[in-house]
């Protein structure tokens, strides 16, 4: 898709395909919502809501092109399975909370999974979300950082160094399980366990490009197409995953 | 005005989809509406732009919320949630901006809103209401939430004359008759030029309208206005306001494009703060050449 489209990205939407699939297979309820606030990763979001039949093989092969609704991030269009159009980051963590304290004050069941990027705790406004949803207690919104440790213009531990994310977590007050972002079962077990008296956020340990050996950890796979030798290499490989 | 705001709200408070969001501000104003909303009254803290999230995902899950805050903190400081998170989806997000203009006058220029509406007007779907006087605010907020799109409420000081009658809310409004010029007042600031012009000799007297709710929509200015710019030739529009943006500009290019231009335009704007000295709302008026005695000064110009 992202071949086809001549379209870069792929890398923070490797690191997080096993998150937001194993999420919406294995995890989320009729009643659910999901927000990607990582938005540059709309790609593997439209896979996983394909791989889920909520988007035809027609409208995928839309990606990027003109007249499309899957844009490079999230469009406003009205796609039931988006409520909102993200690109910018910073924003998903306080949507998502008020889609959850909306269910809260109408009575309303169901849980609100806002999946973030790492990079995105540069951002005040996600520290804002962050305190809002500790300080209600918002247990209906779960987090899901994946912790791929690269940003746009270098490593998160040289751009701004978070240190330990799940530390920070919990001494905000929120319950933080580590998985490995990679491993399904583990995601699952993550997000089903029983929840605490706390929300909960889980923090996947993720890696940039994953699966296709030369992206993997590499920074240029943030931006870059592939070329046709590229895709033909990433394919092979990740057809023996 | 927040003191109407507040009454007109707990009117509202038992609506299944009210929900009120303030930025850590409201003392001495909005306890009878926390009083009331109970866990639908929301202080959400010192942090606007999350404030503006949670309000659009509140809407988006089929509530209606208000957030409030000191204008520049709205407008200004959550820009972008208001862009992508609400007008994007023209969700029924309605914003309100205490201390439209000047009116926190000597508190600074970091609690003024001069371009508020002008930074508001460029994004989709969202309309802005401008009340001139406190009677305004609840037919104004009848009319936001029957819209039900994104909305942004100026509110200022009251300055009614004392004995003036307001004419029932109107998003074009004439306040006074005569034979002179025709101005065109946004705001709060109408009151006190409303009160210097009625004594003048009809001969002298301008039509004073007043106008409540942008952007400027051609096909809604009035006939009757327009009447009257043919019969005065001399156009007066006075705003606490920046020029880019402003409802003077928006008016000026409605009229050209509609071939109706007015024989003489005079704009008065809110010019910043050119004496780099701080001072009271009516002090930075005066500076800007927007106080009722500045305006009756044009009055005497020959169209």
């Amino acid at each position: 898709m992202h071949f086809e489209a001549r379209v870069g990205h792929i890398g923070g939407n490797l690191s997080s395909l096993e998150l937001m699939l194993t999420l919406h297979h294995r995890v989320m309820e009729l009643d659910d919502q999901f927000i990607l606030s990582k938005g540059h990763a709309a790609g593997a979001l439209y896979v996983t809501l394909w791989s889920m039949g909520r988007l035809t093989e027609e409208q995928l092969a839309t990606f990027h092109s003109d007249h499309t609704k899957l844009g490079g991030h999230p469009v406003p269009y009205g796609i039931p399975d988006i409520p909102f159009a993200i690109g910018s980051l910073g924003h998903g963590l306080g949507l998502a909370a008020g889609l959850a304290l909306g269910r809260r004050l109408r009575g309303q069941p169901g849980r609100v999974f806002c999946l973030l990027s790492d990079g995105e705790w540069n951002e005040g406004s996600t520290w804002e979300a962050l305190t809002f949803i500790a300080h209600r207690n918002l247990r209906e919104v779960v987090l899901l950082v994946d912790l791929n440790g690269l940003q746009g213009f270098g490593p998160t531990a040289e751009v701004v160094n978070l240190g330990s994310l799940a530390r920070k977590l919990r001494e905000f007050g929120l319950e933080v399980r580590e998985v490995d972002g990679h491993e399904p079962d583990a995601i699952e077990q993550s997000l089903r366990a029983p929840l605490g008296d706390r929300p909960l956020a889980v923090v996947a340990r993720t890696v940039k490009g994953h699966g296709v050996s030369f992206m993997e950890n590499k920074m240029e796979w943030h931006y870059l197409p592939m070329t046709a030798e590229q895709y033909r290499m990433a394919v092979e490989e990740a057809s023996r995953l | 005005m927040r003191a109407i705001l507040a009454k007109t709200l707990v009117a509202q408070a038992q609506n299944s989809d009210f929900v009120f969001l303030t930025g850590d501000l409201g003392f001495m104003a909005l306890e009878p509406l926390r009083d009331v909303a109970k866990e639908r009254f929301i202080n959400a803290g010192i942090a606007e732009q999350n404030m503006v999230s949670v309000a659009a995902g509140l809407a988006h899950a089929g509530l209606r919320p208000w957030v409030y805050s000191i204008a520049p903190f709205i407008y200004a400081r959550a820009f972008e949630q208001i862009r992508n998170d609400v007008c994007l989806h023209n969700l029924p997000v309605f914003l309100v901006g205490n201390g439209g203009g000047y009116a926190y006058g000597v508190m600074g220029p970091t609690h003024h809103a001069i371009e508020d509406y002008g930074t508001l007007l460029g994004l989709p779907n969202l309309t802005v209401y401008v009340p001139a006087f406190a009677a305004d605010v609840p037919p104004a907020i009848s009319r936001l939430m029957t819209a039900a799109r994104p909305a942004y409420l100026r509110l200022g000081r009251d300055e009614k004359p004392e004995n003036f009658t307001v004419p029932p809310y109107a998003p074009w409004r004439k306040l006074l008759s005569g034979e002179g010029a025709t101005i065109l007042l946004v705001g709060p600031l109408a009151g006190g030029i409303l009160a210097a012009a009625q004594p003048l000799p009809k001969s002298q007297r301008p039509n004073l309208w007043v106008l409540s709710e942008l952007p400027v929509m051609a096909t809604e200015i009035p006939a009757t206005f327009i009447a009257d710019l043919e019969q005065s030739g001399h156009l007066i529009v006075v705003e606490e306001h920046v020029a880019q943006g402003s409802a003077g500009a928006a008016l000026a290019h409605a009229l050209l494009c509609a071939q109706k231009p007015p024989r003489r335009f005079t704009h008065r704007f809110a010019c910043g703060y050119p004496s780099g000295y701080a001072g009271s709302q009516l002090y930075h008026r005066q500076e800007c050449g927007l106080d009722p005695s500045s305006i009756l000064k044009l009055l005497s110009i020959a169209p």
